[in-house]
């Protein structure tokens, strides 16, 4: 009988020097390159960083998703090199990132356009204007906007069902602030959901539904929603990478960004990395359902990395709505 | 006492036997029940999943593609994972198993620490990753590393251990303890010849499916940082990890539905690890029962 518990000590202690033994000549001597942030931007990141592993053998360049904000977070402590985000920094994550004495480079790499959609059954609704939305979506329309009758006279009268994408995503503050004209202010009485294929199943099986989410997950699921048009005073514009990408798609069209710490950019590896995700970003977007930037775009942004041009072009004031991203980077 | 006429003697032996009958046949459709949405959910997830798995799938890195994209990294991730959490709690949890029940002796100290150890079970799993965060990542200066990962599942599995264990413990007759006392035997020597080996199979299935609920778990990982895309073998402890259960939420996140049938691939690969776990409780618990 004891030689079982005899047994059972002493595979542990086997096992125990294993993992210390193999702890020893790890980790430390390889060059990782750490990736955090937007989990909108990942996709994105994790293509650049699929392709720049594939071309530079033994090149560690890890991905997390925790969010825009959690992101930050972990960049403005020097957790990591570089961070996704789908919306500027803020204020407040400026001045965390100045108490830590962390500069950063601000490099847009992306577009994403916000689809509005409805359930493909819907025959009624076509294009609605930035007015109509805000009616839809402004926090006095809680319990108060429940009939699409309400949205435009000669819409029926049948009930209102909203769904969008949870509080705490950056595509939540960019819609609201686009179409409410206050980051985070909307009605309370949709149905959020963190996860877009929720709220494609949600839309695509109710006949009344509407609401928005990143333009990837409607062209995934196309046949089971209605795709539409937006119109900000100058006609009704369907989004599409082309629209998206010439501007005209407004003001649903957000750029996307990648921030590099300036400490980290003294690193030979990461200038490497920086270099090829900016010059391959507007092959590898499409591959995961976004829009690439215009080649000016990526120029002025590879110019805008070399020189270490620090700070954000938003100066933490939040997204700019119809202001067009090559002016910002050319001031 | 007033004697019972015959005519009050009235047993309703019909109406007693047809309760007995409907109580029967409630705990069936109870059980019937719990059992039919495991096999929808499963056979659903199965036959969606299935055809992902092969060798490719799971040995391969993740990827934009779906055709190329698979599990390794996770698979190699959780493994480590699992294996460090063992290492760690197994000694932790069944030490203090036995210092509770051989050694403390009763007190108010001890009731303290079995009411605490117990409401510990019940603490919400994202508050261990906060506390992991904390004190392993930022504190101890461990990083996202496999090790803070284990050292936080330890400590969420450390109290189902321990109340496992305890309760094996408690299995053993305490004539088998008096019968050692009585031959001489110290105290080190009981617990170590007489009562551990008379507990070993409890305390082993306790432990194996503790490991086993580490190995479904999301949010404590998450919380304390451990990635999603990793296109890199671990080589040690303080490397970088990602574990299953975190790669079938990055696929079930992304647009392209290809993805999703992956997403269900790797949830069969999570049951089946599951499923290895929870037998090698069973053939554990057989081998030591049949020597004992």
């Amino acid at each position: 009988m004891p030689g079982s518990v005899r047994r059972v000590v002493r595979w542990g202690l086997v096992s125990l020097f294993v993992v210390v033994g193999t702890a020893c000549g790890s980790a430390a001597d390889v060059q990782t390159i750490f990736i955090d942030g937007s989990s909108t931007v990942g996709p994105i990141t994790q293509a650049v960083a699929e392709e720049f592993q594939g071309s530079f053998r033994g090149a560690r360049v890890p991905v997390g998703v925790s969010g825009s904000g959690g992101g930050f977070h972990k960049f403005c402590t020097g957790e990591t090199d570089i961070t996704n985000a789908s919306r500027p920094i803020r204020k407040i994550e400026i001045e965390l990132c100045a108490e830590n004495g962390i500069g950063f480079v601000e490099l847009p790499i992306a577009f994403d356009g916000l689809a509005v959609v409805t359930n493909p059954d819907n025959d009624f609704v076509a294009c609605l204007t930035v007015e109509e939305l805000q009616r839809i979506w402004e926090p006095a329309a809680e319990r108060a906007v429940t009939s699409w009758a309400q949205v435009r006279p000669g819409f029926p009268d049948e009930e209102l069902l909203l769904y969008g994408p949870g509080v705490d995503s950056g595509t939540y503050d960019y819609f609201t602030t686009a179409i409410v004209g206050e980051e985070g202010a909307s009605r309370g009485d949709f149905t959020p959901s963190e996860d877009d294929n929720v709220l494609v199943q949600g839309i695509a099986g109710d006949r009344n539904a509407i609401g928005f989410f990143g333009l990837a997950y409607f062209t995934a699921n196309s046949e089971a929603l209605k795709l539409l048009g937006v119109n900000s005073g100058d006609g009704c514009v369907t989004p599409s990478p082309e629209t998206v990408n010439s501007g005209v798609y407004q003001p649903l069209s957000r750029p996307l960004f990648i921030y590099v710490s300036l400490l980290s950019t003294e690193r030979e590896d990461i200038q490497t990395f920086i270099r090829f995700y900016l010059e391959n970003a507007g092959l590898l977007v499409s591959d995961v359902g976004y829009v690439a930037l215009t080649d000016e775009l990526y120029v002025l942004a590879i110019e805008r990395f070399e020189n270490r041009v620090t700070g954000s072009v938003y100066a933490g004031e939040g997204a700019m709505i119809g202001v067009a991203l090559e002016d910002l980077l050319r001031e | 006492m007033r004697a019972l006429r015959a005519d009050q003697w009235n047993p309703r032996m019909g109406r007693r036997r047809r309760y007995g009958a409907i109580f029967r046949y409630a705990t069936i459709v109870s059980t019937a029940l719990g059992l039919l949405v495991l096999v929808v959910l499963i056979t659903d997830v199965v036959r969606r999943g299935a055809g992902e798995i092969d060798l490719h799938f799971l040995t391969s890195f993740p990827s934009r593609f779906p055709v190329k994209a698979g599990l390794r990294t996770a698979l190699l991730g959780t493994f480590w994972m699992i294996a460090m959490t063992a290492l760690i709690s197994f000694p932790i949890g069944v030490g203090s198993a036995i210092y509770l029940e051989e050694y403390a002796p009763e007190s108010r100290l001890k009731r303290f620490i079995q009411i605490n150890i117990a409401n510990l079970a019940g603490v919400p799993s994202v508050v261990y990753g906060l506390l992991g965060l904390g004190l392993f990542v930022r504190n101890l200066a461990l990083g996202r590393s496999i090790l803070a990962g284990s050292l936080t599942m330890s400590l969420l599995i450390l109290p189902i251990i321990i109340v496992a264990s305890r309760e094996a413990l408690r299995a053993v007759p305490v004539s088998l303890r008096e019968g050692a006392l009585a031959l001489g035997a110290s105290r080190w020597q009981m617990v170590r010849r007489t009562v551990l080996p008379a507990a070993l199979p409890g305390v082993l299935t306790g432990t194996i499916l503790a490991l086993a609920r580490a190995i479904g778990e999301t949010a404590p990982l998450i919380t304390i940082g451990a990635l999603t895309y990793i296109a890199f073998d671990p080589n040690g402890p303080m490397d970088l990890f990602t574990v299953l259960p975190i790669q079938i939420f990055n696929w079930v996140s992304l647009p392209q539905k290809e993805f999703a049938s992956l997403a269900a691939g790797g949830i069969v690969v999570l049951l089946v690890v599951l499923l290895l776990a929870n037998l090698a409780a069973v053939v554990l618990r057989n081998r030591f029962e049949r020597r004992g």
